[in-house]
């Protein structure tokens, strides 16, 4: 008897793709934790006195929770992207499009996988950080909850951009020229309050910003935006990514033209 | 609708003699009409044919043919613009589960995950297709009979490309697929490795299971299979038995050499077919064409002949007249 949900075959991937970037966990965990705790430390230095964001929160403080978002962000994405251009690359790609699994076990691994790494990431640099300040956890749930939503978000956005990229350089613009702008302008280093009106505006359509606020929410009980608003926000563009993903996936565009 | 699962898909499907083959009424390859296009490039005009459980069957055809297209579409790489395919019954896009569990291709390219070792990957390519711990020994069993035992803990990085064909094999092979497809398996691989792979293939198909081989070399096809096809441009040009393919162009080749290096008679050039260091190849057709006029017109020219052998047309010589032909239509 052949069963509907191939349970074993989407386990074994997701072993795969974790055990994949844990082979190179310097590379895939360490080096984005040391990353973000050089950011700390520049930004530290030079804007501790000067900022104060929400009220008695250090601006050492404030920007933990952005930049352990921005970790996850990039982490996330490079996970399923780079897998999947590596495998389309070396060609190996075919090996797993030749299995019994289907389009949801194949996505529901990847972004597992993906997911861990974000969360590994992001603990990692909470772990680093605390040592630095003290960082309270007021809202634990939309910590969580965004932490869990975002990585999801950006591991499926991984697997689409590792879909339609053919080589290395294409995933890089779309990492250059669409992640790493996103990520950046979306409040990891300020509060969008301090922004002229026009961009407060603008940066209240990048999805980004309510990643990042609302995970901050969770640590300091304060934001820019309603947690209940980010939560909603995240999910939708987490739903809106997943149909596309599962779509291009069970077309088979561009992995079985 | 192509429905029904064959009997006894899910029992063990091994080399080993405590397992018997299944076998059951349906072909292990069913084509039907199968149409692609890549652009302006008509890849397959709607190609048909089905093939039965435990043949050893050959695929042939030039580059560009459209045979690895069609292995392609079987194996659910690429999708088909028309027309249908089913692996023991199990339509591939429908019923893609059950057909892919049933089929293992080994595909032409050497590709290979770069992050872990051999036993890593036949493990995990077990993994994707629902088996677990309980197929290890399996897997164990198939590193040593294609003698990769002692590389089990090598990653795919250091071995050589016949090693890596071998890997390859064995993941085609992990889940006991009934069906399996061999894409040019041989190619770039020394005389030493190819005649080990053509045992291992024989054995394959002896113990019950079906063998689809694409091929270059001629002579393996001859040497292999039970029966053939012949692509070329994306249309079948051939199918038959092995042997009722080499009588398809009843005719025989007589090479001969004539005294003090003459050159051939004039009567004799319609029938010349190559020439190599003063040995002529003729074409005679069977039936209409002896040997005894040849030689009578060779002593009617004044000349004599120094040696003479007949010789069978060989399956290269059919295929390259077939695909030849095309060329020239």
């Amino acid at each position: 008897m052949i069963a509907a949900f191939n349970s074993y075959g989407a386990w074994t991937l997701l072993r795969k793709e974790v055990r994949r970037f844990m082979k190179v966990v310097g590379q895939t965990v360490l080096a984005p934790m040391i990353t973000s705790v050089l950011y700390l430390l520049v930004f530290d230095q030079v804007m501790r006195d000067r900022v104060e964001v929400y009220d008695g929160v250090a601006y050492t403080a404030f920007l933990i929770p952005g930049l352990m978002m921005m970790s996850v962000i990039q982490n996330a994405f490079a996970n399923t992207s780079s897998s999947l251009i590596q495998s389309k690359i070396m060609g190996n790609l075919v090996l797993l499009l030749m299995t019994p699994l289907s389009s949801l076990e194949m996505f529901l691994a990847f972004v597992g996988a993906a997911l861990l790494r974000g969360v590994l990431v992001a603990a990692g640099v909470y772990v680093v950080a605390i040592f630095f300040v003290p960082l309270p956890l007021e809202a634990a749930w939309a910590a969580l909850l965004l932490l869990v939503l975002s990585s999801g978000c950006l591991a499926v956005l991984g697997i689409i951009a590792g879909i339609v990229a053919d080589k290395f350089e294409h995933l890089a613009a779309f990492q250059n020229f669409f992640i790493m702008p996103l990520s950046f302008l979306s409040g990891v280093f300020y509060s969008i309050h301090s922004l002229p009106p026009f961009w407060r505006e603008v940066s209240h359509y990048n999805p980004f910003f309510y990643m990042i606020d609302g995970f901050r929410y969770g640590f300091f009980g304060v934001g820019d935006a309603s947690p209940l608003l980010s939560v909603a926000v995240v999910s939708g563009f987490f739903l809106a990514l997943s149909v596309i993903c599962l779509a291009m996936l069970h077309t088979g565009y561009k992995l079985r033209p | 609708m192509i429905a029904g699962r064959p009997q006894g898909l899910d029992r063990p499907f091994i080399m080993s003699a405590h397992s018997p083959p299944v076998f059951a009424a349906m072909q292990a390859l069913h084509i039907d009409n199968i149409h692609k296009r890549y652009g302006n490039v008509q890849a397959l005009k709607g190609v048909s044919f089905d093939i039965q459980q435990g043949e050893y069957f050959g695929l042939l055809g030039p580059n560009g043919a459209g045979k690895s297209t069609l292995i392609s579409i079987v194996a659910g790489l690429v999708r088909a613009d028309a027309g249908q395919i089913a692996v023991l019954g199990h339509d591939v896009v429908s019923d893609f589960r059950a057909a892919r569990k049933s089929l293992g291709v080994v595909p032409q390219e050497l590709v290979f995950d770069p992050f872990f070792p051999v036993i890593d990957l036949l493990r995990l390519q077990a993994g994707y297709y629902g088996c677990g711990r309980e197929q290890w020994p399996w897997i164990d069993e198939l590193l040593e009979e294609l003698e990769l035992s002692d590389k089990r803990e090598a990653n795919m990085r250091q071995l050589s490309g016949g090693m890596k064909r071998r890997v390859l094999i064995a993941q085609a092979l992990v889940h006991k697929p009934p069906v399996v497809i061999l894409d040019e398996p041989t190619a770039g691989v020394d005389v030493e490795l190819r005649r080990a792979l053509w045992r291992f293939t024989r054995r394959l198909h002896k113990d019950g299971h079906s063998i689809v081989l694409t091929t270059h070399y001629l002579e393996e096809a001859e040497e292999l299979c039970d029966r053939i096809a012949i692509l070329n441009k994306g249309e079948l040009r051939a199918l038959e038995g092995k042997r009722a393919l080499l009588n398809l162009h009843p005719f025989r080749l007589l090479r001969l050499s004539l005294e003090g290096r003459a050159a051939l008679p004039e009567a004799l050039q319609s029938k010349l077919v190559g020439e190599v260091e003063g040995e002529f190849e003729l074409k005679l057709e069977k039936g209409k064409d002896r040997i005894a006029d040849v030689l009578d017109a060779i002593r009617s020219a004044g000349l004599r002949v120094e040696n003479v052998q007949t010789r069978d047309p060989s399956l290269e010589d059919i295929f390259v007249e077939m695909t030849s032909a095309e060329v020239a239509s």
